[in-house]
């Protein structure tokens, strides 16, 4: 039986008092009105719409600044490389110069005031593309064992540690590739490389160091399986089981159940997770950095030193000796940035076209 | 003889992917090994009390370089994690199904692609440029505008997993909407979140590329935000391309170091969320 619930209003609250109950022998005095502190404050506190108002607006300011991140970027980036353009126009991604004294081609020459990125695209695109040729097949394969072979108690561990592998940071994987990755190369890959493949043209016997593509695009490799192995499952997951149940009622081995049933279905985002990859590639810094060799130069050669994009900036950005050198490095910022967004933009579409909207996980 | 050939593909399929599986986990047991092998010998209490000596003398550690990686990521998390988070309440709460949020979301996915050294860029020419020196706050910075994307997707995913009936419960209760969002839903989320800007600290923990114009190392003590500042990270890398072998034993021994911190940070992070961001909510 619920009892008399006074009607209480605020104003009422702060204005009168209560009232004294009449003075009747005998009758029941009523008892005093109890509010608890929480209820008072509450209901004396009015409405609360303008810290609802300036909360939400926060929270906007606050997501908002995401965009104000990519702006910033974009805007500074275009705003320093001003002067780099300004001297050599669309020419600074493909010419090059010969050296007044030596009479050779040189594409990067600070002290004369030439710059072209071409050999620094060049060494971007070659240990990438020779990043993803290595590490595409070991990534679908892992993330076809881990999915549909592997048992059980295994699968866990086993991505716990594809995914340890994404949390390593690029110094220590450098340092790594610096000390046993280029000695290996250098001693027995490499050797053999241009003893069995130098037919192609692509592996003359001509560096001895180790460094160079091959170094970076092995280390790239084994930087980007992580991601495109997790990707790849999450898309596999995504197949609907009747798509593998409808193939091995048709008598199927678990090959081609995989094959068919799976992997087809999948082939828009394991391509996505690829250009994923492509995307880490392509703007990998500090491994890339200590195992390249560093030199500015085009060599037809897989075995040899070259450049990147991103290692010719941090390199060269701390001391860079003069307006048109900064301003160039900076143009070489903005075609990367640029490039990472479009690849990346591109990618997590296919991707989520695949998985329809699932919570992305960020990588 | 279709058969044999069926059946013969599908054991070669599986054997490849075996086989692609070991060489995976290969390389990562080989650098965990070769970590533990080459820096084990070097961590002492000296490693983490002194900092580096000069050149050709042996001993010293990289003291300064973990203090100064903390002040770095002490000034990225002020920066990067209430942004983050406030900008994952905006996604999950008020913006929910707008077009504005899938722009936001869309976006912050994509900036977490984007190199690390075009935001070291960006930390350069909006803190460095105008101080004209490098400093520990631009690297603050860099490492702070790196957090905020992560932070922010993570904590998006944690407040959505809140349920509704715990937020119907509080305004129908007349709590007004800002206090329901802060007190209740983001407390109850709060081990997610918590769990998620963990991972970001890890991942900006050992970023390089940003710091190596920004704080751009420093060979002994500072703490001061307005001097260049040493980065465990950064140190490393100075380390392991230089010529001296007393160096490179340094760099593995900080590279161990790096290592293991990060790795307990994911282990726990794992840990946390796999039982559940509301079991344990306070």
């Amino acid at each position: 039986m619920s009892a008399n619930v006074p009607d209480i209003r605020a104003s009422e609250i702060a204005a009168k008092p209560v009232p004294a109950p009449p003075a009747v022998p005998g009758a029941a005095v009523p008892a005093e009105i109890e509010i608890s502190p929480v209820r008072r404050y509450l209901l004396t506190r009015g409405n609360s719409a303008a810290a609802d108002r300036a909360f939400h607006g926060l929270m906007v300011l606050s997501a908002l600044s995401i965009f104000g991140i990519v702006a910033l970027i974009a805007w500074e980036l275009v705003e320093r490389s001003k002067l780099a353009w300004r001297t050599f126009g669309f020419r600074f991604f493909f010419s090059a110069f010969v050296d007044p004294d030596t009479h050779q081609r040189m594409f990067w020459d600070p002290v004369n005031g030439h710059f072209s990125a071409l050999p620094f695209i060049y060494g971007t695109l070659v240990s990438s593309f020779l990043a993803l040729l290595l590490a595409v097949p070991l990534a679908v394969g892992v993330a076809v064992f881990l999915t549909e072979m592997c048992p059980r108690p295994l699968r866990a561990p086993l991505a716990f540690l594809t995914e340890l592998l994404a949390a390593i940071p690029s110094v220590i994987y450098g340092l790594w590739a610096v000390f046993v990755l280029v000695p290996l190369l250098r001693d027995y890959v490499n050797p053999f490389l241009a003893h069995a493949l130098g037919w192609t043209g692509l592996f003359p016997d001509d560096n001895p160091t180790g460094l160079g593509f091959v170094a970076a695009g092995v280390i790239l490799a084994i930087m980007i399986l992580p991601i495109v192995s997790s990707l790849t499952r999450e898309v596999m997951i995504a197949v609907p089981h009747s798509q593998r149940e409808a193939v091995l009622a048709l008598g199927a081995t678990r090959w081609e159940m995989i094959r068919m049933g799976v992997l087809r279905n999948a082939r828009i985002g394991i391509v996505g997770a690829i250009i994923l990859g492509l995307g880490r590639a392509l703007g990998e810094t500090m491994a890339v950095t200590m195992v390249i060799g560093n030199t500015p130069e085009i060599h037809r050669s897989l075995l040899a030193n070259g450049s990147s994009m991103a290692s010719v900036i941090a390199n060269e950005f701390a001391e860079a000796s003069s307006d048109l050198h900064l301003s160039a490095l900076m143009e070489i910022g903005l075609a990367l940035f640029v490039v990472t967004i479009i690849v990346n933009a591109f990618a997590r579409l296919l991707v989520w076209a695949v998985t329809r909207g699932a919570p992305a996980h960020s990588h | 003889m279709k058969a044999r050939l069926r059946s013969l593909s599908d054991m070669l399929a599986t054997g490849l992917a075996m086989l692609s599986t070991f060489l995976v986990v290969a390389p990562l047991v080989a650098i965990f090994v070769y970590l533990v092998y080459k820096g084990a010998s070097s961590i002492n209490l000296a490693f983490f009390t002194q900092p580096p000596k000069p050149v050709g003398e042996s001993g010293g550690g990289m003291a300064n370089a973990i203090v100064g990686s903390g002040v770095l990521l002490a000034v990225g998390s002020l920066i990067g994690i209430p942004i983050g988070i406030a900008g994952g309440i905006f996604l999950a709460e008020y913006g929910r199904g707008t077009r504005l949020a899938q722009a936001i979301r869309f976006t912050a996915d994509v900036l977490n692609g984007v190199p690390s050294i075009v935001m070291g860029i960006a930390a350069y020419s909006l803190v460095v440029v105008p101080q004209k020196h490098f400093s520990a706050l631009s690297g603050g910075v860099a490492l702070g505008i790196m957090m905020i994307p992560t932070v922010c997707r993570t904590s998006e995913e944690m407040l959505l997993m809140v349920p509704k009936a715990v937020r119907e419960a509080a305004l129908g209760l007349g709590v007004p909407n800002w206090r329901s969002v802060v007190s209740i839903t983001l407390r109850t989320a709060s081990p997610g979140i918590i769990t998620g800007c963990m991972l970001a600290f890890a991942r900006v923990a050992g970023e390089t590329a940003p710091l190596i114009f920004t704080a751009f190392g420093n060979v002994g003590w500072s703490v001061n935000l307005n001097e260049p500042i040493a980065a465990l990270p950064l140190q490393i890398y100075v380390y392991a391309i230089s010529p001296y072998d007393e160096w490179h034993r340094l760099a593995w021994a900080g590279a161990l170091v790096l290592i293991v911190l990060i790795v307990l940070a994911v282990a726990l992070v794992r840990y946390v969320t796999s039982r559940g961001v509301l079991k344990g909510a306070s």
